[in-house]
């Protein structure tokens, strides 16, 4: 009999799982809270707004990730830099930068879009909130300090980890340090976020020049 | 019938209704459990020592969830048909003796809810009625898929009851022969189990004496019938086509929610014990089991003989567990085919050659 050779086969399978999972061996789930899996280098977690190692902002408030996101999940108005103290090195700044995390899909068009490297993503993900009005992240969560620290939304959660927030997903650099649009078809990637601090590339000067 | 005793039966149903709610929360667990196991994952592990307590946590959220009643219902047949589903869950297992009758003074009480002389018919009665609850619900929600569920239960619970009911008949046939006439009290069953087959055979009795008188070893073609029937009956998986979640959403508790679908979910796994439970008592001999009087105190040698009979449901009640965690379910033609082309005409061909083997052993053979 065919089918009963087949239904006894499965059988088998299920039994032998069974004398095992018993016994507490091969079991595959990971007890999240209890246990952390190592997340891959690119993952794509909170977003974060960089700063220049001066302590300039990055962002220029150009809206290009605005129009990249999928989602429309960011919101942006630039403004002219107030002309005593500028805010970024270029004409005008990201006056309001708003990312509503409950659209936000996580593909990671805004950090492609982004000229000056402004909006890059980190390891962090544990984002839930318990009001609607938490999950829109402003200038405020989304800004790093000038020393380069990012503030974390829930600093007393036990679950919370600094350094996750320091941990970016490689990004795509489409600027030389020197603000030059001289990657194209380059691929260079940034492990941190925050202040601008990688090597310069073998023949930048050439391409710079 | 004096107050005492009115207060006997009382106590008896009582007791039975508190068993059958323990086993439930202690069965619901068991399968997620078990079926964890078997699929390399934990399970349920929060609540309580092993999660133990998680189907009463399940059960006190289910109590204070809102009850949605779709604008469409047959409100009537709508509300009565959850109960309809606990109502014969409960009644079957009343039949059920699930322990070894004790005498207190010139009492004797048996550790069964009813002992009805007609206690087989009851059942296939009960098992048939809740197919009416499956089957109002599915068409008094006033919505395709709990409908299609209804439907398809009815073909299901008609095509498998037959099988269950002719397979039952063999073997009361058989119970007939070993003891004073036939019987349909399954109190009277677990009594004829008891003992071992040199009982019969005295010319094998070296061997027979430790091979138990069940049932099971004379009918097991009629124990394979009536299981596979049982499953089917309780739509359990790889019967489970009257809830089939890829296709009909929750099948005929769709438009169920709160408390009146925790009614379904306890009938379900009440049947699944009750059902396993009958299926202990007609094959496996019930409460039948050693238990060592004079040598063990007196209360374990009482409290065995329940002790054996839920180790022997359990078994069963494992068995069902394992070919949910593996089978995938019947197609539809699948399920009426095996139910139609093997099991009804397996169970009456093996209903033919019972008779003939019971009037050989009662007449001789037709040329002696």
């Amino acid at each position: 009999m065919g089918a009963i050779d087949e239904i006894w086969r499965g059988l088998r399978v299920t039994g032998r799982l069974f004398s095992r999972g018993i016994r507490g061996k091969d079991i595959v789930t990971t007890e999240y809270p209890k246990e952390m899996r190592a997340k891959p280098q690119r993952f794509h977690g909170r977003h974060v707004l960089n700063r220049y190692p001066d302590g300039m902002e990055k962002c220029i408030g150009c809206e290009l990730c605005a129009g990249a996101c999928p989602a429309r999940c960011i919101y942006v108005r630039g403004a002219d830099n107030p002309s005593g103290e500028p805010v970024s090195p270029g004409e005008r700044y990201g006056f309001v930068y708003e990312i509503n995390m409950l659209r936000c899909i996580f593909c990671g068009l805004c950090v492609e879009a982004c000229p000056t490297e402004a909006i890059t993503m980190t390891h962090l993900f544990e984002m839930s909130t318990t009001n609607r009005d938490d999950a829109i992240y402003t200038r405020t969560e989304l800004l790093m300090d000038r020393q380069g620290g990012v503030p974390h939304m829930f600093p007393n959660d036990p679950l919370a980890d600094p350094a996750e927030l320091l941990t970016a997903d490689g990004w795509l650099r489409a600027t030389a340090p020197s603000g030059a649009v001289a990657y194209d078809n380059v691929m260079a990637w940034q492990g941190t976020p925050g202040p601008a601090s990688w090597d310069p590339e073998p023949d930048q000067d050439a391409r710079d020049a | 019938m004096d107050g005492i005793d009115i207060l006997i039966v009382v106590g008896r149903v009582v007791a039975t209704f508190v068993l059958l709610m323990l086993v439930t929360i202690i069965n619901v667990w068991l399968e997620r459990k078990v079926v964890a196991d078997m699929q390399n994952r934990i399970g349920p592990d929060r609540a309580g020592p092993w999660g133990i307590l998680q189907t009463v946590a399940d059960g006190l959220k289910l109590f204070f969830k809102e009850q949605v009643t779709p604008r469409k219902v047959e409100l009537g047949m709508y509300l009565l048909a959850p109960f309809l589903a606990v109502i014969p869950a409960f009644l079957i297992f009343l039949m059920v003796p699930w322990g070894r009758p004790f005498t207190i003074g010139e009492r004797t009480v048996i550790l069964q809810g009813a002992d009805l002389n007609i206690g087989l018919l009851f059942i296939l009665a009960m098992s048939s009625m809740a197919v009416y609850a499956v089957v109002l619900a599915g068409w008094s929600s006033g919505s395709k898929y709990p409908l299609l569920g209804g439907v398809r239960a009815t073909a299901q619970a008609i095509s498998y009851e037959a099988a269950m009911g002719l397979s039952m008949v063999a073997v009361v046939m058989y119970s007939a022969t070993s003891g004073d006439g036939a019987t349909l009290s399954l109190a009277e069953m677990v009594d004829r189990q008891a003992g071992t087959f040199a009982d019969v055979f005295p010319g094998i009795a070296v061997v027979a004496q430790f091979i138990p008188r069940w049932n099971l070893f004379p009918q097991v073609v009629a124990f394979v019938i009536f299981f596979l029937a049982i499953l089917a009956e309780t739509n359990r998986a790889p019967f489970d086509l009257v809830e089939a979640e890829q296709e009909l959403v929750g099948g005929f508790h769709t438009e169920y929610s709160g408390m009146r679908f925790a009614m379904f979910f306890l009938a379900e796994y009440v049947n699944i014990f009750s059902m396993c439970a009958l299926a202990a008592t007609l094959f496996l001999g019930g409460w039948n089991g050693p238990t060592w009087e004079g040598t063990l105190p007196g209360f374990i040698s009482a409290v065995l003989p329940t002790v054996w009979l839920f180790m022997k449901t359990y078994v069963l009640i494992f068995v069902f567990f394992w070919i949910r965690a593996t089978l995938p379910r019947l197609r539809y033609d699948q399920l009426m085919a095996l139910g139609w082309k093997r099991l009804i005409p397996g169970a009456l061909l093996w209903l033919v050659v019972t008779t003939v083997l019971i009037s050989i052993r009662q007449f001789g053979l037709p040329w002696s």
